[in-house]
């Protein structure tokens, strides 16, 4: 408990100078809040690393593939991230997936009864991927059984359904090409170049409305000449992702609906009631529940948000590969998705987190696989580096929350 | 002193039990506006009970709750909320890793018809309470709870406490985890409570406390009322024996059946 010498409201934290700023951020730092920091070190040491090993990792058409490589499990760690919000766990991700996958197949087989369009299919898919983290999440909700072993045995269920669904023949070709075109579609240049436009005067607009609606309301904006930065990387960023895009193929679409969906997972997590509400069950449930927060259906909204991301991952795997076979949602689906989320900087412990982490995460987790198959090692080495990445990534979190207890924070 | 004829919050004959354990019998308890109303009792008395019945955790078994005068229904928090009851929890009930203005506003976020949260109108509103509140040792309305220490905690459950325009705040042994500076700080925003006209029922071991900021002490013991006592006409003695060996004092206004 430390007592802090008493600050009058108005007066403190007024110095919004960019060396006032950087201290403070070092001193958050030196008290455990290491930030995006990790991600980035370790986003620059893996190009390094396989640059130097195979000089086709850092090339224009290695980076499309890396986006489509890595859409799937990154759109899945979104979910992660809700759930690991609230301090709970779904170990049925992966197979859901695969179940989404074998729907998707199902509703487009030509010369059957249930042969319907592609984004018909898709969106049956997506509401049985939500429908099933409903039907999850109210087993922990209602009767308070741990998401733990609700989600073990839907680990369990939904992998024998897939088995029982495609049956003796194990496997299902897809033809739509509304389904396919979700991972393999490549936008023209010129989208391209639209869409980076588009990313950057959207990303402008909210800083900078951010920034007048508190100067309206007479608070402390921040320091200006820092948010224009911030704009101006991010924009520069989203230019040079597209640039390469562009010198290659194109941008790939699925890379546009992995960002549309970080995107909105941000903004319903950051910006709207219920994600306030989410983070607050994480943080104090109890709390939550007597400030009139209805807890019971934020878990079970927020399962089913999993669910269902779960869902569009494995409409985009089954799309990849233009089939669905007896392996989907299976081999590291899972692991990878709840790593991607933990090393991108989401507690185990709930309510710390940003559903930003679940692309960081994603881009880590995709480069080492990409970069591991480049350089012909095998799937043991892939394991073990995955492993110990994550190990490293829920160590920091633990030591990050005992230096912030042990400075009073 | 010349009562005010209606107390803004009375319970009459409330009772609840747990199983075959009574935990409340036949309560009675009244604050008026302006007032700071003790509600005193040993471990086990039905203190904290009797505050979740008014604040809708539990429902009771018996007896009415009189709001104004007016006999209501407590289902939930949200209708203690309704009526303008809060209740600041002995644990405070603060989520740690949201700021203070995220507390503030927990379950109550402002928002328009997108469910977007207006974070500026909340944040110039939460730096207006505490202001109000002369609550100035809270330098940034945005840094965690986790950070604030145990008297900076208390001050944000308090101020959230009245930010609504409530009518009765209850308080549970907001002193209990403190120091002596920054329970001199509690002490002084419970009487500004007051001050500012709300009704305020202070729950307490500490007796040096209560005959400090209370106008009047409800005496509990093991689920059954003891007596009410008017501050300035009894002393520490008198409260303690009532509270170990429930003995009826003659200063008592309300008899029990």
């Amino acid at each position: 408990m430390s007592s802090a010498a008493p600050v009058e409201v108005a007066a403190a934290g007024e110095d919004t100078s960019l060396g006032a700023i950087l201290r403070a951020r070092w001193e958050a730092l030196r008290a455990g809040e290491v930030g995006s920091l990790p991600v980035i070190f370790g986003l620059i040491a893996i190009t390094i690393f396989f640059t130097s090993k195979v000089g086709i990792f850092f090339s224009a058409v290695n980076f499309s593939n890396l986006i489509q490589q890595m859409a799937g499990v990154t759109v899945i760690a979104i979910g992660v991230v809700f759930v690991l919000l609230i301090g709970e766990i779904d170990l049925s991700i992966g197979y859901v997936s695969g179940v989404a996958g074998v729907v998707v197949a199902e509703l487009q087989m030509p010369g059957s009864s249930h042969d319907y369009p592609g984004l018909v299919a898709i969106f049956v898919a997506l509401g049985v991927g939500a429908a099933i983290g409903a039907f999850q999440g109210s087993f922990i909700a209602f009767l308070g059984v741990p998401s733990f072993v609700v989600t073990l045995a839907g680990l369990l269920a939904w992998q024998g359904v897939i088995l029982k669904a495609l049956g003796s023949q194990g496997v299902i070709g897809i033809q739509d090409h509304q389904i396919n075109d979700i991972a393999n579609y490549v936008l023209t240049k010129n989208w391209g170049w639209a869409i980076a436009i588009i990313f950057t005067v959207g990303y402008a607009a909210a800083v900078f409305g951010t920034i007048l609606s508190r100067r309206r309301a007479g608070l402390r904006s921040g320091n200006i000449i820092l948010s224009v930065a911030r704009v101006a990387f991010y924009g520069a960023l989203a230019f040079a992702a597209v640039a390469v895009c562009n010198h290659s193929r194109g941008v790939p679409l699925v890379g546009l609906i992995v960002l549309f969906l970080v995107v909105l997972g941000a903004y319903v997590a950051g910006r709207t009631t219920f994600g306030r509400h989410v983070y607050a069950v994480g943080g104090n449930a109890e709390a939550a529940h007597r400030a009139g927060i209805n807890v019971k259906l934020i878990k079970i909204l927020v399962f089913s948000i999993s669910g269902a991301m779960a869902a569009m991952g494995g409409i985009i795997f089954a799309s990849r590969l233009n089939s669905v076979d007896l392996t989907a949602g299976g081999s590291t689906i899972l692991l990878d998705a709840i790593s991607a989320a933990v090393i991108g900087g989401v507690s185990l412990f709930g309510g710390r987190g940003r559903v930003s982490g679940a692309l960081f995460g994603g881009l880590i987790i995709g480069m080492i696989a990409n970069g591991i198959d480049l350089v012909g090692y095998t799937d043991a080495v892939k394991f073990i580096t995955t492993g110990v990445i994550l190990l490293a990534a829920v160590t920091l979190d633990t030591v990050a929350r005992r230096r912030q207890a042990a400075s009073g924070r | 002193m010349n009562a005010p004829p209606t107390p803004t919050l009375a319970l009459r004959g409330v009772s609840k039990h747990f199983g075959s354990v009574e935990a409340l019998q036949e309560v009675d308890l009244e604050v008026r506006d302006g007032e700071v109303m003790a509600l005193v009792g040993d471990n086990g008395a039905g203190k904290s009970t009797l505050i979740k019945c008014v604040a809708g955790i539990y429902s009771i078994d018996g007896g009415e709750i009189l709001f104004q005068g007016k006999p209501v229904a407590i289902h939930g928090p949200k209708d203690a909320a309704k009526l303008g009851i809060e209740v600041v929890y002995q644990d405070l009930a603060l989520c740690d890793n949201l700021d203070v203005v995220q507390n503030m506003y927990l379950g109550r976020e402002e928002h328009d018809a997108l469910f977007r949260l207006k974070e500026s109108a909340m944040e110039q509103k939460t730096a207006e309470t505490l202001a109000s509140l002369s609550v100035t040792t809270i330098s940034s309305v945005r840094q965690p709870v986790a950070t604030l220490s145990g008297g900076q905690r208390q001050s944000v459950a308090v101020a959230r406490a009245v930010m609504w325009n409530n009518r009765v705040v209850f308080l549970d042994e907001p002193t209990a985890a403190l120091g002596v500076a920054q329970t001199r700080q509690v002490l002084a925003l419970v009487k500004r409570l007051a001050e500012q006209g709300l009704a305020v029922v202070y729950v307490s071991h500490n007796l040096v406390d209560i005959f400090e900021v209370a106008n009047r002490i409800t005496v509990l013991r093991l689920g059954r009322n003891v007596g009410v006592y008017e501050k300035d006409k009894t002393t520490q003695q008198e409260i303690v024996r009532a509270i170990t060996a429930g003995a009826a004092a003659p200063e008592e206004v309300e008899a029990v059946t």
